[in-house]
């Protein structure tokens, strides 16, 4: 049930953002943060294809998925976190080190 | 959840208030305006959500109890301002950052590090094992309990130099 949960939060909570194929990447955001939307837009300029979730914006049970799959990835639970590829982690605002994650 | 809506008067209202309360007592609003007003935006729908000004950079739980240290001015704000020249989400900044001397940026997470500890030192004890130092504004007597002193004295307005060790 678990891996069920995980892909639930893929295919409905998630909005995709259509570009460049850069590999996967989800960005977990909230509405509110100004690093969140520093992030967003970096993502957008840069062109490529990504996911991303405003978990502030979620009812409670899909909150609560989205925030146990932070968690899994960056066990402070803080925003922004970017997941890429599965593997990699990055927390908080950081063009660099996205840019290092996504081989660019 | 839906997307509430903030009214641009009620953002700019705010954001003079707190910038005047900040200047007032020796704390600097992120000179980045418009990053500043959409912090305050997050503010105020936050405080429409929960009813109560939860950081707009991270995620309250809804229960005001639970979210307490988040409550904007948080608990961290002024250990950031030491340790970063700003507050988690950069509503709040240091002088150096005014004065175009440091940027801000995404800081770590100190909520979860240092709770537990503040919780932990909340039963009187005696002076000798008091959780932080206390400071005495030299200028005009004003004492405070943490790991360091402010940068300027919210009361007088004295710079952190002035500060001596009291207790």
């Amino acid at each position: 049930m678990l891996s069920r949960s995980v892909f639930e939060i893929e295919e409905f909570m998630m909005q995709h953002v259509p570009g460049q194929n850069q590999g996967k990447i989800t960005l977990y955001a909230l509405s509110t943060c100004g690093w969140c939307e520093k992030t967003k837009k970096f993502l957008d300029n840069l062109g490529a294809e990504y996911s991303y979730v405003y978990v502030d914006l979620l009812q409670s049970d899909q909150k609560q998925a989205a925030v146990n799959e932070v968690r899994r990835w960056n066990p402070r639970c803080s925003f922004p976190t970017v997941v890429i590829n599965d593997e990699v982690c990055v927390v908080g605002y950081n063009e660099q080190e996205i840019k290092k994650a996504i081989g660019i | 959840m839906r997307k509430m809506r903030v009214a641009k008067e009620d953002v700019l209202k705010l954001y003079q208030r707190l910038n005047d309360e900040a200047e007032a007592s020796g704390y600097h609003l992120n000179p980045d305006i418009e990053f500043t007003k959409e912090l305050i935006r997050g503010l105020l729908t936050n405080e429409q959500r929960y009813g109560y000004w939860a950081c707009p950079c991270r995620l309250a739980s809804g229960a005001r109890e639970e979210d307490l240290d988040i409550v904007c001015p948080c608990d961290y704000r002024d250990h950031d301002l030491t340790e970063y020249d700003q507050c988690y989400c950069a509503l709040y900044v240091s002088e150096k950052v005014v004065r175009g001397e440091k940027t801000t940026g995404s800081i770590p997470e100190r909520r979860g590090t240092t709770q537990e500890k503040a919780k932990a030192g909340s039963s009187s004890k005696a002076i000798s094992e008091l959780s932080f130092p206390v400071w005495r504004c030299r200028v005009c007597g004003y004492l405070c309990a943490r790991e360091t002193p402010p940068e300027i004295c919210p009361i007088c307005k004295a710079r952190r130099e002035r500060f001596e060790k009291f207790i």
